[in-house]
């Protein structure tokens, strides 16, 4: 089957702020050493799909940097390969995208051009691992013309801000409630679409030039009706990063569960990421490190408990790390306490600071000095 | 001005590494926890703007070919240059193998016109150190020499070990013996050689058709250099970190000198990176009541137990209860729960089962080969399994891909070893 893949990456997320001061949520550091868009990306490719395009509006340096050229997902290609889609001027047009289906209309030449007859869209801030040639079969088998990927949320996640879908006997999408105060179900539309290219571009052209910017709300839940919108079940580990602060936390923190680590590093293909060709973690005598993830380059002189430790960090003698996430190449300076912080990229801690959270967990942005 | 090329001999066996180089070459080694020797010259070499590499082969070359690629993680994927695997061919007479370095450099000769080489390094890929060329480049251009050597003063007892220069006040060298019984000086050769195109492709078509020389770089082109007085040859002083693992206990002690809190050689060096293709993995877990430490630990690495004073590989699993020190262990190894390892190198893929226990009791000699298995370490050759229970000595080897029906009872005494039996 030749797929096209879509990312959408151009979300804001005041609710991640001040991790996405500099970035897009899809860059948003995740689990050591990946950002959150390495999962989708890494699923796209292990699932067979050789072009991708990935569409970013909201600063998106950091991101682009990360993509490169797509090397690391062997995206590197003469044929196929990884197009970044930005906004742009063009004679008689808005510049930025207003909404997701705004967004891939703007760059119809992406979906006009290729021998590609179906696009998979997904989103770059979801964490989880898939294989998606089965949705692919399922989508034929059941003649669908729209297929969305659906969990069955259990009660660690606020079902008031997803969209949740009424199913029929057959998994045909009845109903889909954007955000609903009072959630109906607990099976959740997971922002994962797959479907045949000509019906989007005809979707597209018949919604968008009428002001209707929206992929979910205003091209998939006003025609259920007249197409059919089947659901494929996910029932493995699957989280969104942009829900906020205390839900990334959550997702970084889950990676120290062995289920976890073993379902998203280990399960259905590799996660790829940028290389930093750093040297192995190291452990100097006065180290104490229990429960954590040390990525490479970083050296660990204090302790480090419940904690995700990024890539180049140096937690110094007699500094205490608990519950926390240090991102890549910060320092924490010797007698420094953290628990229960987040501290963005190239930050530093100094001699004998104490900086402690509670439920309010504080995050400090890059390159700040504490 | 023509090019600077790199030549790169990884041709060699390394057979004091015993079972470590039964299927790979030694420049293809495993080394501080995620690299192979070669990593070392090759990011020396593109580290020091060099972007014109052969790396000549002969010994089991598979492990090393794939490794090196088509040099992409050196950045070595050049559409001028880069780098490019010299295996020995078959010639119009002959199958030409590999005499000797000389010959082997010889036999490319047509490799170093072709990139229009004007200087031509010559360097071993089996070595660990970080060396900026330039200034071996530099210093040769500036003596205006023919050859220049680069040279490190060893302890004098360590000196017949090594290639030995007698310089002059200028640097010129006046006099060159090989691994002599009295040395005449501490100065030694690092087998790192940097040599005018035209002078070297001169000495080295002489060499070709002496019928007496055994065609080796250090035994017969250089003293020829000298004693017939065929060009200036300079020595170029080099004071850095240089070790040459040709031993299991240099081998082991090189990995450990890693971990010390002060290493003497620095892998952390932002402007001196090492690079190397390895698996994409994620960060390394310790798990809650492990203790890790003074240790390397790679990524991919899952620590449940305790380790000290050691050097983890990418992918390594420890077990529960398990206690790992003063040890190497490679790539993918994993290590049951409740054991005990002390001194011993793993190699890539071996398993380990549960309560077993390495490395323990007297010192005995080796009875397969002394001369290797030596320096109180026990060595498991790749893709071994240990069965539960084992109680291992010291001294002892462990071939390639024993299997646990392999093992005649629970306990294999200081300085005994397992083969795999004949299939």
């Amino acid at each position: 089957m030749r797929v096209l893949g879509l990312i959408l990456a151009g979300g804001k997320s005041d609710r991640l702020w001040p991790l996405t001061k500099v970035r897009a949520s899809a860059a948003v550091p995740v689990f050591g050493k990946y950002r959150a868009i390495d999962f989708t990306l890494s699923n796209m490719v292990n699932s067979g799909i050789r072009k991708v395009g990935i569409l970013t509006q909201y600063n998106p340096r950091s991101l682009m940097d990360h993509l490169g050229s797509g090397k690391e997902w062997d995206l590197d290609r003469k044929s196929g390969g990884l197009f970044i889609l930005q906004p742009y001027v063009g004679p008689n047009r808005e510049v930025w995208y207003r909404g997701t289906a705004d967004a891939i209309f703007q760059n119809m030449t992406i979906l006009r051009r290729g021998e590609e007859d179906h696009v998979l869209i997904g989103s770059g801030d979801h964490i989880y691992k898939m294989i998606y040639r089965d949705l692919f079969s399922y989508h034929l088998k059941k003649g669908a013309d729209i297929t969305l990927l659906v969990k069955e949320l259990d009660e660690t996640y606020n079902l008031s801000e997803y969209g949740i879908v009424q199913l029929d006997d057959d998994m045909r999408v009845v109903e889909i409630e954007e955000k609903p105060a009072h959630p109906k179900g607990n099976i959740a539309f997971l922002g994962v679409y797959f479907m045949n290219k000509e019906l989007l571009k005809e979707l597209l052209y018949a919604t968008v030039p009428q002001g209707k910017y929206d992929l979910l709300l205003d091209i998939v839940i006003p025609n259920l009706d007249r197409l059919k919108v089947y659901a494929y079940r996910f029932d493995g580990y699957w989280r969104n990063v942009k829900k906020g602060i205390k839900e990334y936390y959550r997702i970084n923190m889950d990676i120290l569960r062995k289920e976890v680590r073993d379902e998203l590093f280990y399960r259905n293909g590799k996660v790829y990421t940028k290389l930093k060709d750093l040297p192995p973690p190291k452990f100097t005598t006065t180290a104490v490190v229990e429960n954590s993830l040390i990525a490479d380059g970083s050296i660990v002189s204090g302790t480090v408990r419940n904690s995700i430790i990024f890539r180049n960090v140096r937690i110094k003698v007699g500094a205490i790390v608990e519950n926390s996430i240090i991102m890549e190449s910060t320092v924490v300076e010797e007698g420094a306490v953290l628990r229960n912080v987040i501290l963005d990229k190239n930050c530093i801690v100094r001699e004998g600071r104490v900086i402690e959270g509670d439920i309010e967990l504080p995050v400090f942005e890059k390159r700040a000095v504490l | 001005m023509g090019n600077i090329v790199a030549m790169i001999l990884a041709g060699g066996q390394g057979t004091r590494l015993g079972v470590l180089t039964e299927r790979i070459a030694k420049p293809a080694i495993p080394f501080g926890g995620k690299y192979r020797l070669i990593d070392f010259t090759l990011s020396n070499c593109v580290n020091s703007g060099i972007y014109r590499v052969g790396v000549l082969t002969q010994y089991r070359p598979h492990v090393l070919s794939k490794h090196i690629g088509i040099g992409r993680p050196w950045d070595l994927d050049r559409k001028d240059g880069g780098v490019e695997i010299l295996p020995p061919y078959v010639g119009r007479h002959e199958s030409d193998w590999y005499k000797g370095t000389a010959n082997a450099v010889y036999q490319n000769l047509e490799f170093l016109e072709e990139n229009d080489a004007e200087l031509v390094l010559i360097l071993s890929g089996d070595h660990v150190y970080a060396m900026n060329y330039n200034d071996l480049i530099d210093y040769h251009l500036l003596k205006e020499a023919d050859g220049t050597i680069a040279c490190m003063e060893v302890p004098i007892e360590e000196a017949s070990r090594f290639g030995i220069m007698i310089t002059n006040v200028d640097g010129k060298i006046v006099d060159f013996e090989e691994k002599p019984a009295k040395p005449r000086s501490n100065l030694a050769s690092l087998g790192i050689y940097v040599f005018n195109y035209e002078f070297l492709k001169k000495v080295l078509i002489e060499d070709e058709n002496d019928p007496n020389s055994s065609h080796d770089f250090g035994k017969d082109v250089i003293p020829r250099i000298l004693r017939e007085n065929l060009g200036s040859l300079y020595a170029f002083r080099f004071d850095g970190y240089w070790r040459d693992v040709g031993t299991l206990r240099s081998y082991w002690e090189a990995n450990l000198e890693l971990v010390l809190p002060v290493p003497p050689f620095n892998l952390y060096d932002p402007n001196w990176r090492f690079f190397t293709h390895t698996e994409e993995m994620p960060p390394a877990y310790v798990a809650p009541g492990s203790k890790v430490s003074t240790s390397l630990v790679s990524e991919g690495a899952e620590v449940y137990g305790n380790v000290f004073n050691s050097v983890i590989f990418q992918g390594v699993k420890i077990g529960r209860g398990t206690v790992v020190k003063n040890s190497v262990i490679m790539t993918r190894a994993e290590i049951g729960e409740n054991c005990y390892l002390e001194n011993v190198i793993i190699a890539e893929s071996v398993k380990i089962g549960n309560n077993v226990r390495m490395g323990v009791g007297e010192d005995a000699e080796n009875k397969l080969d002394p001369k290797v298995y030596s320096g109180l370490l026990t060595v498991v050759g790749m893709n071994s399994v240990i069965p539960d229970d084992m109680v291992i000595g010291k001294n002892c080897v462990i071939g390639i891909g024993v299997g646990p029906e392999d093992f005649k009872s629970k306990t294999l005494e200081s300085g005994d070893y397992v083969i795999p039996r004949e299939e």
